[in-house]
């Protein structure tokens, strides 16, 4: 491993740098000036994540800026979305670098090829991969810059390095007691070269990474000044709202804006490659501007599309064989021979993400820059989009990344960002796009609509020894990365179901790629989401087949794998599985492995069967991520992405009809809300595997748990979500 | 003609159109971002502001209707988080992305105001107004509750 140092002039650089190579890096850094800024150059993908020694430096990855008033800003090269990464990072900074908590700031990097994401090969946050990918080479970064800061002082008190410590932001001379603090020894340490393999620190030394720590940005969220994408303000910014073909995939064929333009407020009217902006002096006339418009569309391909047609065509294609995700043993055969059969199919619709914090993006477009500010998952996109829109060089886009209003995906996507920057280069001037709330849940790149058929064969002691799924439904990748998709199949589609970990010796899953009209994309936990509601649903449907308890059969199936064992019993003795329930009250349990987590959550519902409604009570989880930076970040994340697969279970639909979503906000897009929150209680097992992810992985096992707590009350298993009155009879 | 009212605190006059919500000229006419535009429609809280005391979504209130009033936002609430609410969201670390928290504080704030100690019940009444994707809803009650000991000198 490489370490890049250097001494940095002011503040201006890093906001403004666009599009740093390494070389470029290490020139602007030495450019002059006080404080030290250190680099560390990541191995390639995939190898930080494996844990194995890195063999080639790709990047530089983490910057880390000492000021002389012994100020250290870690810049943040992921989205804040909620996960809590910039807490994180800083814990593991603080602790490398034995840094005063207070003394942190964090800023968000801009688009640059130094801050590619080592998993992605692009800079983006996703996939549950922040602490995966940043936690080794940032420890190693705040290594070694401790080292050096070390050595600096040690020269100056003129004794070894190892008569010296550190703590809080200083170095002390342990035999004396002197103390200086880091910014009072920078400009003299970024001269020294960067030691090659720094000392780490003993994790029994850790004051902050696996102990309980607050978020870092909770004051500027309490307070109104945390800074979004919808709250950028630009001198002479002017505020857009677009009218987009209400079908997936129409055209404008004809518009009039006359209307539109004598709405107080607005100053023009302008087609764009998504439909007809209007661009006016603040957010409601451009609002208003644009119910003004008449449009005329071309609504093209979709104008009759509507969840019927989408369902008939996923039958149909049932009806075929698919391209093989997984295959272990032979299925087929192994089924003929079984005693018992359970032969069966599910179905999941459309969900909208519905981020707290509508689409929005502003631009600056100018003849020799653009500037973009964007609330965005994946700067490098976004540098791109910009580029090539506006003819410019990527390095002449800067994107500068606010915090995220919730993500889940959403932010990976750029047609917000497309608008803003269209509109600001027709404009001639800083632009801000919002989405209303109806055109964020009318135009988003939806969870895929899925249609899933299993078969399983049980042995005479209830055993299942053979499984077959068959799995219809669209592929995110194919649009998303294109080149990931071969011979029809997307990991992203299967995963969730050709990931599980059960004991089945003869087991299949084919996947049909099934383009419905409805663009999708990724949705927190992705495949997942749907997958893993799916197969522990039929495990329980398995269960009853064999006369065993639920978690009881799911235990006996994980002689493989002890941490999926070891979350499932965690999560059952939590629970009380096997004390009996108050009257009324019904339990069920579901494990799901994702994003290299494991995940068991048991719920406990009631039923009020002449209302028809279900209220999930408690929900008791236990967490396998490995060994972790902050566990209450852990609780948090588990404890909405409950919420979040609670909303999907109970209400989530986005249903089309004439090629339209019909929903269009919260009265029929309803979530869940404060009086139909379960106590949560989360339970994380200490270990050393991993790391795994933690933003996505407590979303898949919570429908399954309440749909098999409800299969557990009322005999019938939930084979369609969202969970409907007929499921509650 | 302009709309004069009590903003934090400060006599404030825009002139503006008078349909226009409050929400958008906090947000655009003042460049007062701290309430948060959600769904236009009074269905998620994320614009709740205090107007006369009372927990308003501003989404939906036209600026005429205003006139005359006092008005509380998020910035006005205090001027260094001192609040009992906001010094209870930060002990209790609730907030996730944090886009919501504004609203969910202000009717936080107005609920304390008049029920020092809200039941889980009074809670779940004022609070499921006000959406968190985040699912941060656990926490928020609890630091209500905590917000109503700090109120109380406890």
């Amino acid at each position: 491993m490489l370490l890049g140092i250097a001494a940095r002039r002011n503040e201006v650089a890093m906001a403004t740098v666009s599009c740093l190579d390494r070389r470029e890096f290490l020139r602007k850094s030495v450019a002059g000036g006080a404080g030290l800024v250190i680099g560390v150059y990541l191995p390639g993908k995939y190898e930080a994540l494996a844990g194995t020694p890195p063999k080639e430096p790709a990047a530089i990855n983490a910057w880390v800026q000492i000021a002389p008033d012994d100020t250290t800003t870690l810049v943040i090269d992921k989205s804040e979305m909620g996960q809590g990464i910039n807490t994180a990072l800083a814990m593991i900074l603080a602790d490398e670098l034995d840094l005063d908590w207070k003394k942190i700031k964090t800023e968000f990097a801009p688009a640059a090829p130094v801050y590619f994401n080592p998993v992605f090969g692009l800079q983006g946050t996703g996939g549950s991969t922040s602490i995966r990918g940043s936690w080794e080479p940032l420890a190693k970064t705040g290594a070694a810059a401790r080292e050096m800061l070390i050595a600096t002082a040690a020269k100056r008190w003129n004794v070894e390095p190892s008569a010296c410590h550190t703590e809080n932001s200083a170095v002390v001379n342990t035999a004396s007691g002197k103390r200086i603090g880091y910014g009072a020894l920078v400009e003299e340490a970024a001269k020294l070269p960067v030691p090659a393999s720094p000392k780490r620190k003993d994790a029994k030394d850790y004051k902050y990474v696996g102990k309980a720590t607050k978020r870092i940005d909770s004051g500027i969220k309490v307070n109104g000044t945390a800074p979004f994408g919808i709250d950028v303000r630009r001198p002479k910014m002017l505020h857009a709202a677009v009218a987009r073909c209400p079908v997936f995939g129409g055209t404008v064929k004809s518009f009039d804006g006359t209307k539109a333009k004598a709405v107080r407020g607005v100053k023009s009217v302008v087609q764009i490659s998504t439909g007809v902006a209007v661009v006016a002096d603040n957010t409601w006339s451009a609002m208003e501007g644009r119910n003004a418009l008449q449009i005329t569309w071309d609504e093209g391909p979709n104008a009759k599309n509507s969840s019927d047609a989408i369902h008939k065509l996923y039958q149909g294609r049932m009806e075929q064989t698919g391209v093989i995700a997984r295959k272990d043993g032979d299925a087929d055969a192994a089924m003929g021979g079984t005693a018992k059969k359970v032969e069966t199919v599910y179905e999941v619709p459309f969900l909208a993400h519905a981020t707290m914090e509508p689409m929005n993006c502003t631009a600056d477009v100018r003849a020799d820059g653009c500037d973009i500010y964007a609330p965005t998952q994946f700067q490098t996109f976004a540098q791109m989009t910009g580029a090539k829109i506006t003819g410019l060089k990527p390095e002449q886009v800067r994107v500068h990344t606010t915090y995220l209003g919730g993500g889940f995906g959403r932010r990976a996507e750029l047609d917000f960002i497309v608008e803003a920057v269209e509109l600001s280069k027709a404009a001639g001037a800083p632009v801000q796009v919002t989405w209303s709330r109806e055109d964020d849940m009318q135009h988003d790149y939806y969870r895929p609509a899925v249609l899933v058929k299993l078969w399983a064969g049980l042995d005479d002691k209830g055993a299942p020894v053979a499984w077959k799924t068959r799995i219809v439904g669209p592929s995110i990748m194919s649009r998303f990365f294109p080149g990931s998709v071969k011979n029809g199949l997307d990991d992203s589609a299967t995963e969730g179901i050709a990931t599980l970990k059960y004991d089945v010796p003869n087991f299949l899953v084919e996947y049909l790629l099934t383009e419905p009209g409805v663009p999708v994309g990724f949705w927190r936990s992705v495949g997942n989401s749907h997958n893993g509601y799916i197969a522990e649903c039929f495990v329980d449907e398995l269960a009853k087949a064999a006369g065993k308890d639920p978690f009881e059969f799911r235990r006996g199936l994980l002689s493989k794998d002890a941490r999926q064992r070891g979350v499932l019993e965690l999560a059952a003795e939590k629970a009380g599985w096997s004390k009996p329930l108050a009257a009324g009250r019904y339990r069920g349990i579901a494990v799901v492995e994702s994003f290299g987590s494991y995940v068991a959550e048991v719920a406990e519902i009631s039923i009020d069967r002449k209302a028809h409604t279900v209220q999930v009570h408690r929900v008791v989880a236990a967490v396998d991520c490995g060994r972790h930076v902050n566990p209450e970040t852990i609780r948090a994340q588990i404890e909405g992405g409950v919420i979040y697969g609670l909303t999907a279970a109970l209400k989530g639909e986005i249903t089309i009809a004439n090629g339209r979503v019909e929903q269009a906000n919260f009265n029929d897009y309803d979530v869940v809300r404060m009086n139909e929150t379960p106590q949560v209680e989360v339970h994380i097992v200490e270990s050393n595997d991993g790391p795994g992810g933690i933003g996505e992985p407590g979303t898949p096992p919570i429908a399954p748990a309440v749909c098999n707590a409800i299969f557990a009350a009322t005999g019938k298993p939930v084979r369609r979500l969202p969970i409907r009155a007929e499921d509650l009879a | 003609m302009g709309t004069t009212f009590t903003l934090n605190g400060k006599s404030t006059t825009v002139d503006v159109d008078p349909q226009m919500p409050l929400l958008w000229v906090l947000r655009d006419t003042l460049e007062m971002t701290g309430t948060k535009f959600g769904c236009g429609m009074a269905l998620c809280g994320a614009c709740t502001v205090h107007i006369n005391g009372e927990a308003t979504r501003s989404c939906i209130t036209a600026i005429s209707s205003v006139a005359g009033k006092k008005i509380t936002t998020i910035e006005g609430l205090s001027t260094d988080a001192s609040h009992p609410v906001q010094k209870a969201w930060i002990e209790e670390d609730v907030p996730q992305c944090g886009y919501c928290q504004s609203g969910q504080i202000m009717s936080a704030a107005a609920l304390l105001a008049k029920k020092p100690n809200p039941t889980d019940a009074d809670i779940d009444d004022a609070m499921s107004g006000n959406i968190c994707r985040c699912g941060t809803y656990q926490r928020i009650r609890k630091a209500i509750h905590h917000a109503a000991s700090l109120q109380a000198g406890k």
